[in-house]
Order: C-alpha cells, then structure tokens, then sequence
C-alpha cells in the first residue's frame, strides 16, 4: 500500500516531508519550475501565434521574400529552430543548475551517513 | 475519368517490381528477427520484458524514440499531405516536433524517476491504486488501439502499391503476415527486442529519406526555392496555394476552427502518448531519459525537414494527378517519388522501410497495451499486488499481446483504406484529453486526487470520443469528398469539427480540478515524498545488472 516496490537493500525510509521542505530541496524546486514553467509558457505562445498566423492570415504567411520562400515557410523553419535552441539552453541549464543540487540530495537521502547534504 | 485512373494506376506500377520488394523486406524481418532472438535471451523478469532491464543509453533509446514516432503516418502521411495539400501538410510536421518540448521540460524525466513500467505507476504513487490504475490502463489501451489502426491501415494501401495486390482479399492476407511477424518480435524479444528493431528501423527510414532528400534538392540545383517553384507548376492551376497555408483547412470558419483544434491536439499529444511515456522506462536515470529526449528531438526535426523536400519533390516530380489516382493515394507519394528517382530498386528499399516502420511500431504499440493490461489491471487491480509467481504477470503480458495483435489485424483490414494521418491525429487528440492533464496534475499539484484523476481520465476519454463518433469525420460527408466520413449512407453527426482537441482538452483539465476540489481526500505527505523523488531521482527503479 505504501511505496510501490520496496527495495531489499534500502535503508529506513527517510522523512520525506521533512527533505521537502529543506531549503536545499525549495532552492531544487524553485530552479525548476522558474524554468520550465515560463519557458513552456514561451514556445506554447510562440506555437499558437504561428498557428493563428498560419489559419487567419493567409495573405501575410503568401508573402514572398526570395523566389518562391514566403513568409509562412520562413516562420514554420523557425518554429524548428526555437524548438532546437530551447533544447539546448534547457540541457545547459538543467547540467549547471538542477544537477549537482539533485544529485547532492540525492546523496543524502541515500547515504545519510557519508554526507552533510540532506536534510535541513 | 476512368481512363485517367487506369492509366495512372498503371504509371503507378510500371517498372515496380513485387518479388523485389518483397525479397528486400524478407531481408529486414530475417535480419531483424536475429536480433530478436539474441536479445531474448537476457529477458527473464518483468524489468527485462517492460523496459529491457533499464538498460538502454539515452542515444540508444533516443533514436528508438524516435522510430516509434517515426511512424507510417509521418513518413507516408505527411510526405503525401505536403505533396498534395503543401504548406497545409507541413504544419502536421511542426505540431508533432513542437509536442516533444512539453515532454522535454515536463514530463520525461519525473517520469522516469517516480514510476516503474507504466503511467498507472506514476498515478498510483499518492493514489488508491486500483481505480487510477484501471483509469490509465483503459485511456492507454484506447489510445493505443487508435494508433494501432492507423499503422495497419497504412500497411493496406502501401500493399496494394508495393505487392500489385488490388483485391482485399489479398491486401488482407498481407496485413495478417505483417501482424504475425509483429507478434513474434513482440513475444519474443519483449521490450528489448521490440526496442532494437525500432533501433534499426529508424537508422534506415532516416538513411533512406537523407538519400532521397539529396536526390531531390540534386535535380533543383540545392535550391530550395525552385523546388518549390517545380512543385507549383506541377500543380497546375492552384499550384499556387501549395505554397501558403489554406489549401486544405482553409476554405470555411468551420475548418479554420478545425485547425486550430488540430494543432492543439497535436502539441499537446505527444506527452501523453503510452507507448512514448513506456520508452522512457528503458534507461536508467533520468539523465538518460532527458538525453534519449535530445537525442529524439534532433532526429526527428531533420526527418521532419526531409519530408519537407520529399513531399514538395513529390509534387514536382511525380505531380498530383498521379498521386491522386494511385493506389493508396496520398500515401503513395513518397514511394512514388522514390520509383520515379532511382526506379525499381529505390522504391524497393523504400517500400520494405516502410514496412518495417509499420511493423516496429506496431510492435511498441503492443507491448505498451499489454504492459499495461498485465501490470496495472492483472498484477494490481484483479489480483490486487498479491501475486505470488511474478512471472505469472509476464505470462499475462504475453498472452495480452497476441490478443491485442489479432484485434490489430482484423481491426487493419477493416479499416483498411482509412486516411493514416486523420487518424493518428484523433489518437493524438484522445491522449492529449486523457492523458496528459492527468499526468500534469500527477506531478506538479499537491491537491491533486484520486477523484481529480478519474475525473480528468475518463472525463477527457469520454469528451473525445464522443465528439469524434459525432463528427464528420465518421459520418456525414459525401463519398464523393476529398476526405469522405467512415461510414457512408447514414448522417448522425452534430459536432461540426473533425478533431474534437479545442473542446475536450480544456474540458479534461476543468474536470481534473472540479473532481479534485470535490473530494477531501489530500495526501500530502505521499506528495512530499514524490516530489523529492521525481526531482532528486532518490529510490528511482535502477537498471537490473545482467
């Protein structure tokens, strides 16, 4: 009923609630969802803008810049490029700044004995 | 008219050479099943048979992530709607790349540290397990089977193309071969197997259309724009509107609306699809699943730029009148397109990738629904976590997975003939209802409840489906349409738009916070404990040591 697979070699179950609400873990969390949150946020409106653009504007999205490339095609390519550009800044981030902090807790909950990390 | 179709199938078939075809395939499912059997023999426990015992790397399980996306509906579907239906069909392929961001940010990764095999695990985590795992066991196993329909459609018309096989009777032979094979890899080679044919068959599906794509852009000199150019002159007298969004959604307010609800159908879909969620159970950490996740992003967005070049080179090249009257018709393009380049052995290699891209994706479609029958209803709800012989629940999940492929076949030849994009959109739209504001709430709402979930579960089931048997796209088009509804003769439809994901995704999330606030039940603590979990990876399954 509790966990859903007890481990054979784990030890104690740690206090939970009480890692939650360390400050290591707030500051985890925090870095997080001030990520991912606005960024979902960001390509969701930057998708729907080009969505709406390509339904209601047709004349807009025919515009022609060079030869045969119009507006529509050059925006739709875009939408590639950011999806591959936010790939990467969140990889970067997440290797920096959501990393080490997760594995440190991590660590802790693990091994309580061999670190400082942890709770409080 | 008729003369025009006869000559065209012929066109179609000249210089296509079945023995061949077939010959290069068999090549694929000997050397394939090979490798089935040698993976097999490390698959003992129930770890080995759901996630390959955790031990892919994230390329590997990347570019398997990848061949399971990849599927006949992006390949065949998306190269013909561009072909046919230009830019119209190019913005398919931006939703379906887009969609892997939410999975990216969201999704993969506190996934893959909180749950076991399936979306049930995650669900029942702070849950009562019982009912939330029979919710997510019905949405995975309906979701599931509406892609599964896609794939076999697809084979259909692609065997009547590749094999000159014309009658049903023989088309329907051909589906049942494909379904068996696909058994076999399944029962076999359990996750693990299924995952290296996906490995192999996305190396030559990206292989295959690189090559293509540089033997099209090679005719036009690399430049993008005469291909377009070529592509419009094909096209005739509205050739011009390939190039700009409307041909195909833009004619009435009606079919605006149903673009819009498209696109958030498909944005939102991929996260919530079971057989994508189960492959990230097959890494070990969730650092693997965030890079099985580059990886897959990487491959798919150049594949996605590919059928860019195949669907406009296919307009030019071989011209939508031919396509249109080929058999298998907008699906045929891209191995029409194949032929008319580099003849009779090109659109072999092709037609045997196309094949192996229906089979290997059927085959993760199988065990995901298996999988998920055997582990979250069987092991968790009939038996209720007692089960004694843990091998009692693998033999379970086989004896699934040959049920799910015989309704897969007969389900293939019945709708055989079916539009393969339209209908991977509608499985899109049903998981982005069911599933994916159930797994948002799962992991970032500590309120969030066992009430909230069945709500948003079934809530989000129930809105699509229904909204779809009452479309027109089951019922009230004329036969003579471009795209006519399933059923002919009969009209029962009151919802005017063909993707129900406008009205049923938001619907879902309201109904997840209204059964959520209506109910009192908070486990605060269980939610404390999951969320260090999915965001330290602390107890996450590890990878069984072989």
């Amino acid at each position: 009923m509790s966990t859903p697979d007890p481990a054979p070699t784990r030890p104690p179950d740690p206090d939970w609630v009480e890692i939650h609400d360390s400050a290591e873990f707030v500051e985890l969390r925090r870095r997080l969802r001030r990520f991912v949150f606005p960024m979902t946020a960001l390509f969701l409106v930057w998708y729907l803008v080009y969505v709406l653009l390509a339904d209601y504007a047709h004349a807009f999205m025919a515009t022609k810049l060079v030869g045969d490339i119009n507006v529509g095609l050059v925006l739709g390519l875009l939408q590639f490029v950011s999806t591959f550009v936010i790939t990467g800044l969140y990889v970067r981030y997440a290797d920096r700044r959501l990393d080490p902090l997760a594995t440190r807790i991590r660590e802790g909950i693990e091994d309580p004995d061999n670190t400082s990390g942890g709770a409080r | 008219m008729s003369a025009v179709a006869v000559s065209a199938v012929a066109a179609g078939v000249t210089g296509n050479n079945p023995a061949l075809n077939i010959g290069i395939f068999a090549a694929f499912v000997a050397f394939t099943l090979v490798i089935v059997f040698r993976a097999s023999r490390n698959t003992k426990t129930a770890a080995d048979y759901y996630a390959a015992g955790r031990s892919f790397t994230g390329p590997q399980n990347g570019i398997a992530i990848s061949g399971d996306y990849l599927s006949a509906a992006s390949f065949l579907g998306i190269a013909g709607a561009i072909a046919l239906n230009g830019y119209d069909g190019f913005l398919y392929s931006i939703g379906f790349l887009v969609a892997w961001l939410v999975a990216l940010l969201l999704v993969a990764e506190l996934l893959r540290n909180t749950g076991k095999y399936t979306m049930g695990d995650v669900l029942a985590f702070r849950m009562r397990q019982r009912p939330v795992r029979a919710a997510a066991a019905t949405s995975t196993m309906v979701v599931s089977f509406f892609y599964l329909l896609a794939q076999m459609a697809g084979a259909g018309g692609l065997v009547a193309l590749l094999l000159g096989i014309s009658s049903k009777t023989g088309q329907s032979v051909v589906i049942a071969v494909v379904g068996v094979i696909m058994i076999v890899y399944v029962l076999v080679g359990g996750m693990k197997g299924t995952t290296w044919v996906q490995i192999i068959k996305a190396a030559l599906l990206i292989t295959g259309a690189l090559a293509m794509t540089i033997w099209v852009l090679a005719k036009f000199g690399f430049n993008l724009s005469s291909l377009l150019g070529g592509a419009v002159d094909a096209g005739g007298k509205t050739g011009e509107a390939l190039l700009s969004p409307g041909k195909q959604y833009g004619a009435t307010g009606t079919s605006k609306l149903d673009f819009l609800s498209l696109g958030l159908a498909l944005v939102l879909g991929t996260a919530g699809l079971p057989h994508i969620l189960m492959r990230f159970y097959t890494v070990p950490t969730a650092k693997e699943a965030r890079r099985s996740v580059v990886w897959a992003i990487g491959l798919i967005g150049i594949f996605y730029l590919f059928t860019l070049v195949l669907g406009y080179g296919a307009g030019a090249i071989v011209g939508p009148d031919a396509i249109r009257n080929a058999p298998g018709k907008a699906n045929s393009a891209a191995p029409l397109l194949a032929q008319a380049l580099g003849g009779p052995v090109l659109l072999g290699v092709i037609a045997a990738v196309a094949f192996a891209t229906i089979l290997a994706v059927v085959a993760g479609l199988t065990i995901t629904a298996s999988a998920s029958f055997a582990h979250d209803i069987y092991a968790n709800v009939i038996k209720k976590d007692k089960l004694e012989d843990k091998n009692a629940e693998v033999r379970v999940a086989r004896i699934t997975a040959v049920v799910i492929g015989v309704v897969a076949i007969v389900g293939g030849i019945v709708a055989n003939g079916q539009n393969v994009a339209f209908l991977v959109a509608l499985a899109f739209a049903v998981a982005a209802s069911a599933n994916l504001p159930t797994i948002l709430y799962s992991l970032f709402w500590k309120r969030f409840n066992t009430s909230g979930a069945l709500w948003s579960t079934y809530g989000g089931l129930a809105a699509s489906i229904i909204l779809i048997v009452f479309s027109p796209a089951v019922s009230g088009k004329p036969s003579t349409a471009a795209t006519p509804s399933m059923v002919t003769g009969v009209d029962f439809h009151w919802f005017p738009l063909e993707n129900p994901g406008i009205v049923s995704i938001p619907l879902a999330f309201l109904l997840g916070w209204l059964g959520t606030v209506l109910s009192k039940e908070r486990r605060d603590d269980k939610y404390a404990e999951m969320e260090v979990r999915a965001l330290t990876g602390a107890g996450a399954e590890k990878a069984t040591p072989h």
